[in-house]
């Protein structure tokens, strides 16, 4: 029914998106360095600055929560949010099969490891946002919570770390999705193949 | 369109059937996301509660079964390594020097070797942060920082002690009466080895009754005077006077 050519490209983030998930990666960027050589003996030694480092970290930890709280006021990440959220039997399949990548599992805007990544991203920036408010406002806690909130603080930065490396390879891997993240569009072919039920979606 | 569960492949080209807009917002599936945040926020909190526990048995376990790993992972060595400047401050164990000057009869420059001919004293103590960690059961050595004073002829009616690290930016206080105190050490080993870079080789000073900031590292200069002068972490807003369980809003059990 509909007789103009087909588009090339396909829009995947809107401006809003691609600006929360800009800032967010430099103050993750900027915690993940600093938390780096306050809390590794081996980076200490080589940096050191100890009360620069920490101060930056405060603030960008404080900072943090702040562009995903503001991209709430926007439509677009709002329904990102709701994909991201739900799981269909084809994520888990998706999830359970090697062959994920042959596009045989029908697959949304974003794939089930997408999912499960966002979701591990959000959780732990509000734990360790708890933990970094106990460990900041230490006086006004015992002292077994403070010893409990640097521990989990520590661990689970260290989890965050290997994620976000994992993520950072896998983005790598992929040149049309970091530009699909830089320019906001992708390529109609990318999208059949990567994300094909997103693909029709849009389309239709 | 809205709700594949077996999709066919023939059904993921492009079929140009038109569906309702609201039919694509509609949720489809397990709100699994949310419960991974939830669940980790129990876990957090779980963690936050038991996290003492969990720590100790985390770092005797990487301290017993990879204890190279204590380099790498946070915490896991017990002690962690604070700097305030950049990197460990050098320095050369043949010209290294230890001055004592201000209100005392002998000005001493010391060298390592001197030190050592000093009275030696040992004492098995916890270290205790302010941040909330603690090493427990530290075998310290070195001279007692009384017996520095007075090899100095220092003036014991004098108020403050004033220390200063070769690190250029680390300095500390202690009032007179504090400092004559037996367990106040100018440390030269720690574990009976000679302490380690990271703790402030090769000398630094170990007060055992307060949080670890006053026990400077990389110590160079003790001055004797009659005014308390702050030291580094105090102008940030630490206590002066940081004894353990009674100073910056903590509660620890005391060193004694």
């Amino acid at each position: 029914m509909n007789q103009s050519p087909e588009p090339t490209t396909i829009l995947r983030f809107t401006a809003a998106e691609r600006w929360t998930h800009r800032t967010l990666g430099i103050l993750m960027g900027v915690l993940l360095i600093t938390a780096a050589v306050l809390y590794l003996p081996g980076a200490s030694a080589v940096i050191g600055y100890r009360p620069l480092m920490r101060n930056t970290h405060i603030i960008a930890g404080f900072l943090l929560p702040i562009p995903i709280i503001v991209a709430c006021f926007f439509w677009a990440f709002r329904q990102d949010l709701r994909r991201l959220n739900r799981f269909s039997p084809n994520d888990w399949k998706w999830l359970r099969t090697r062959k994920r990548r042959n596009g045989e599992i029908p697959v949304g805007k974003f794939n089930a490891g997408q999912k499960l990544n966002s979701a591990f991203v959000l959780g732990s920036i509000i734990v360790l946002l708890g933990t970094g408010l106990v460990m900041y406002f230490n006086r006004f806690f015992p002292d077994d919570i403070r010893t409990g909130s640097t521990f989990v603080h520590d661990w689970l930065a260290i989890l965050v770390a290997i994620a976000t490396a994992g993520h950072m390879w896998m983005a790598y891997g992929d040149a049309t999705a970091r530009k699909g993240m830089l320019t906001g569009s992708v390529p109609v072919e990318w999208a059949e193949k990567e994300h094909d039920e997103w693909a029709n979606e849009v389309r239709s | 369109m809205a709700i594949p569960v077996a999709v066919q492949p023939s059904m993921c080209s492009h079929s140009g059937m038109e569906e309702p807009k609201e039919a694509q917002l509609a949720p489809r599936g397990a709100p699994v996301g949310r419960r991974i945040v939830l669940g980790m926020i129990g876990l957090g909190a779980l963690g936050i509660v038991f996290g003492r526990t969990a720590s100790q048995a985390v770092n005797s376990t990487v301290a017993t079964a990879a204890p190279g790993l204590s380099g790498v992972l946070p915490g896991t060595g017990g002690f962690r390594i604070y700097t305030v400047t950049n990197g460990y401050p050098e320095y050369n164990a043949d010209k290294y020097r230890l001055t004592v000057t201000g209100l005392v009869s002998t000005p001493l420059s010391l060298s390592l070797a001197d030190l050592t001919e000093l009275p030696q004293t040992g004492m098995t103590k916890d270290f205790q942060c302010v941040t909330g960690w603690r090493v427990d059961d530290v075998p310290w050595s070195g001279v007692l920082l009384s017996d520095v004073l007075n090899a100095a002829g220092a003036d014991l009616t004098a108020e403050a002690l004033r220390f200063t690290s070769f690190d250029g930016a680390y300095t500390e206080s202690l009032t007179m009466e504090q400092g004559l105190r037996p367990d106040i050490l100018v440390a030269t080993t720690m574990f009976g080895q000679p302490l380690a870079e990271e703790h402030g080789a090769p000398v630094r000073l170990y007060v055992a009754p307060m949080y670890g900031y006053k026990s400077l590292k990389w110590l160079s200069g003790i001055e004797v005077g009659q005014k308390v002068v702050p030291g580094y972490w105090e102008e940030r807003g630490y206590a002066v006077d940081a004894w353990v369980g009674e100073s910056n809003g903590m509660t620890d059990e005391p060193i004694t």
